[in-house]
């Protein structure tokens, strides 16, 4: 059910792109208004958000320890799972970040022969999250060559790398086929894996259609129908420099793609897309566990109404003393 | 209400396929055996809670005040104000699913509702509805619904389903802890006075009469005298230990529980022989008579409130700094909470053993030590002489507890005391042990009997591994350094894995220790017959 309306919805999407420009001539507002709108949107947003998250206090520390604390000399610490200096926590934040190190740990529980539980490998969702990850990241940056006049060197190599395989001209990406290939896993689980289906919402489709969307459209313009590249560069040069236009010849394919790019730049801040800017906020993984050798200051702690000693021994004080044990009032 | 009476291979047959309707469409089913009694009005008052009422989670009217939804929804906002990780918590789950079969409520019940994923989703979904821009528009398609009646009590029948062990917290990308989740529901709930019994009276014992039992000053050192007369009988020894001793050099915190029911008595047991043997200059407290802390279990105030009196106790009775005995939610607060809340503890001093002149750094701020790392500081320096022969009649695995695990890092320590002291010592599967560890399904305050259905599914995971050990290697008692573990795991494992009993790490450091002038022992701490000394009685 939510993904039928998450579908609708990107379809619907690329209808109003294809008409925009295809019936009702509207290239400037696809083409820079709504990119335009889209950025200062998903910039404001994200500020906002971060902005909203850090003005939070975090009155204790809080963090997830996953390994030996530091106690004893002799005693082998997990520096990294449990770290008590702020180094270790970039490191542990490292690799939280780069390499999901939580998720690599994920098992899959299963009840057999009707009463063992057993714990096996699961290392599916973490590869697919990476790999769609990091494509993503490969993918965006491969796009600044439409940001940059000439071309940095540095661009050329990553596309060296990217187009290792050497198969047709143009050559073909490595990470676009990855994006496209773990972008679908992470769709197709949510199909087919019971209990992730049902805990999924619209709001979980929905990212997953819109960037499967703007994946074939961004393929299909570089491997099949060959968009006017010098174009599109005009056009985005031209947005950058303030000085918006819309070349001609620029087929509708690409107001599609840059509309559901817009899409998603303003869907960002309202969703859980956050988790981007999220992740390093958790206080569960960014914190020292070093809370019995440095005092945590909470900035809203009050005073609150306590049972005194003093409370404890007028209420007791005979049976107290009966029981030999010292009272401060005889 | 009925006994409950279902098998374990009744019980163990698990079905973890989610029901039909969305869990949006799927109403609250509040069961038998699953839940908690209401708390006694009397309990929330004595400390001040709101709204004490007779109301029973299974009748229709809760007697909610009129302006439940105001009190909520100003409680939601003031949260959020306060804690970045509710906040955050609330904004960035992408629901991957990854905790799902991490809890041990949902491995052991199948309930969907159960899935840390979805626990968070019954608040949030709220939260999205009332606090967000996309909720606010978007409705349903944005996964946010209304709040209602109904919803309240699903969020009381499963807040008070999650014992806050941060198993979850371990496997999310983005350290999502439900027990913070669960911290901020239960605060939630509190605010209407839904609180429930088995936590309530703790409270208010706790905090008229220093724990959680409520036991009176004399009654502490009238039932100390028991473990005292079995400690001689067993050794020979006649200890005299001290009440609220000013001038003592260090102040010994442990759980109430364990002067009380088996088989923590053993375990303290343990305690008075080690602190007898060393000499320490140490004192226990009427007052600060109480290690755990139910208070976190209702709100953060509460929690503080009880956790005032150790810092206070320490300074009134002018000892250099605070021992702490084996508990897990207890060190989870006082390692990451106490400080904050109480401190700074400066009239204190730098911890240092007295015996071994080792200077605890790791503790040097917040000025109390956990009886693990104490002990094993003690081994290390060769300053314990032991008999593992007295513990060889003893297959042993060890359960880390959520909290010394999750909230601390304390894995390495027990188990050395562990190894030093039994000569079987046996690890469950790797994927239950350490930071993976499992709970023992009873803890946050849900140890009660009307749950008990609750109790043994959740118990389910870990009684599982202690069943693997138990058939492959004969596996007799697990270790544990917690007093609710030592109490649930006692009735799960009896259900689950007959022939599994448990005790405290200190249980067998004081089985194996030789003490000076004991007479040769016959007996363990459970006047059992030692290995090869049966025909002696």
């Amino acid at each position: 059910m939510g993904s039928i309306v998450s579908l609708i919805a990107v379809i619907v999407l690329i209808l109003i792109a294809y008409t925009g420009v295809k019936a009702a001539n509207l290239h400037f507002l696809f083409g820079v208004v709504i990119p335009y709108a889209a950025v200062t949107v998903f910039l404001t947003g994200f500020i906002y958000r971060i902005l909203k998250w850090a003005s939070v206090p975090v009155p204790f520390r809080i963090p997830t320890t996953c390994g030996q604390q530091k106690s004893l000399p002799w005693i082998k610490q997990n520096k990294i799972e449990n770290p008590s200096s702020p180094f270790w926590v970039v490191v542990r934040m490292a690799l939280e970040v780069l390499v999901f190190r939580s998720l690599f740990r994920n098992l899959k529980t299963q009840l057999t022969d009707g009463s063992r539980l057993v714990y096996g490998e699961a290392k599916w969702l973490w590869l697919a999250g990476l790999a769609f990850h990091w494509s993503l990241l490969i993918v965006l940056i491969r796009h600044s060559r439409f940001i940059f006049d000439p071309v940095p060197s540095f661009l050329h190599i990553l596309e060296q790398f990217d187009g290792f395989l050497q198969i047709g001209v143009p050559v073909l990406f490595v990470t676009g086929v990855v994006l496209l290939v773990s972008v679908t896993y992470l769709l197709i689980r949510r199909f087919f894996i019971p209990i992730v289906r049902y805990i999924s919402l619209p709001a979980d489709y929905f990212p997953l259609f819109l960037i499967i969307a703007i994946a074939i459209t961004g393929i299909e313009m570089r491997y099949f129908t060959k968009t006017h590249i010098v174009g599109v560069k005009e056009l985005v040069m031209g947005l950058l420099t303030f000085n918006p236009k819309t070349p001609e010849g620029i087929g509708w394919i690409f107001y599609v793609h840059i509309f559901l790019v817009s899409a998603l730049f303003i869907y960002f801040p309202f969703s859980k897309l956050m988790h981007m800017g999220g992740v390093f906020m958790s206080p569960t993984r960014n914190m020292v566990n070093n809370s019995r050798v440095k005092r945590h200051v909470n900035p809203w702690n009050y005073p609150v109404d306590v049972h005194t000693y003093e409370d404890y021994e007028n209420d007791f004080r005979e049976k107290m003393k009966s029981a030999g044990i010292p009272v401060e009032k005889e | 209400m009925a006994k409950f009476t279902a098998k374990p291979n009744e019980l163990s047959k698990i079905d973890y396929t989610p029901p039909k309707t969305h869990w949006l469409e799927t109403p609250v089913e509040i069961r038998e055996h699953m839940f908690c009694h209401a708390a006694k009005p009397k309990d929330l008052e004595t400390v001040g809670f709101p709204y004490g009422r007779e109301w029973r989670p299974n009748d229709e009217d809760w007697k909610l005040p009129e302006n439940w939804k105001t009190i909520i929804f100003e409680g939601m906002r003031s949260l959020l104000k306060k804690y970045r990780s509710f906040q955050v918590f609330m904004d960035i789950c992408v629901r991957c699913g990854a905790c799902a079969d991490k809890c041990h409520f949902f491995l052991g019940s199948g309930d969907p509702k159960n899935m840390p994923v979805l626990r968070a989703e019954l608040l949030r979904s709220v939260y999205r509805g009332n606090f967000t821009l996309a909720g606010k528009i978007l409705k349903k398609l944005a996964g946010a619904r209304k709040l209602t009646a109904n919803v309240l009590k699903e969020w009381w029948y499963y807040f008070y389903q999650c014992t806050e062990c941060r198993r979850c917290s371990v496997f999310c990308p983005y350290g999502i802890d439900q027990a913070e989740i669960t911290m901020m529901g239960r605060e939630l709930t509190n605010m209407l006075g839904l609180q429930i019994g088995w936590i309530a009276g703790p409270v208010a014992n706790c905090y008229m009469k220093g724990n959680h039992l409520g036991l009176e000053p004399h009654t502490i050192t009238s039932s100390m005298e028991f473990f005292l007369d079995d400690i001689e009988t067993i050794t020979g020894i006649k200890i005299e230990p001290t009440f609220n001793r000013k001038g003592a050099e260090i102040l010994f915190v442990t759980p109430s529980g364990d002067l009380f029911a088996n088989p923590g008595t053993y375990t303290a047991m343990g305690y008075l022989m080690l602190f007898h043997e060393l000499g320490l200059d140490y004192t226990w407290s009427t007052y600060a008579s109480e290690g755990g802390n139910f208070g976190f279990f209702t709100t953060n105030d509460m929690a503080k409130r009880l956790n005032s009196k150790i810092y206070a106790e320490a300074k009134r009775l002018g000892v250099k700094w605070i021992l702490g005995g084996e508990c897990g939610h207890m060190w989870r607060v006082v390692h990451q909470y106490m400080d904050t809340w109480n401190g700074p503890a400066d009239f204190l001093e730098e911890p240092v053993s007295p015996i071994t002149g080792t200077r605890f750094d790791n503790a040097r701020a917040t000025k109390m030590v956990h009886i693990a790392e104490f002990t094993a500081d003690l081994i290390k320096n060769s300053k314990l002489k032991f008999d593992l022969s007295r513990n060889d009649h003893l297959n042993v695995t060890f359960h880390d507890s959520c909290n010394t695990s999750r909230g601390m890092g304390l894995l390495e320590e027990p188990r050395y005391v562990l190894k030093s002291v039994c000569n079987n010592f046996y690890e469950m599967p790797e994927d239950t042990i350490r930071e993976k560890t499992f709970c023992c399904g009873s803890g946050a305050g849900l140890n009660a009997s009307e749950n008990m259905e609750l109790r043994m599914r959740g118990g389910f995971p870990r009684a599982n591994a202690a069943k693997y050990v138990h058939e492959k290697y004969g596996v007799n008692m697990c270790a544990a350094v917690c007093a609710i573990d030592r109490v649930a795991l006692s009735t799960s494992f009896e259900y689950w894995v007959p022939g599994v009993a448990v005790c405290g790490l200190h249980e067998l450091v004081g089985n194996a220790l030789v003490m000076t002038g004991e007479k040769e022992r016959t007996q363990d701490l459970r006047l059992e017959p030692l290995p090869g000394k049966e025909v002696a009685e």
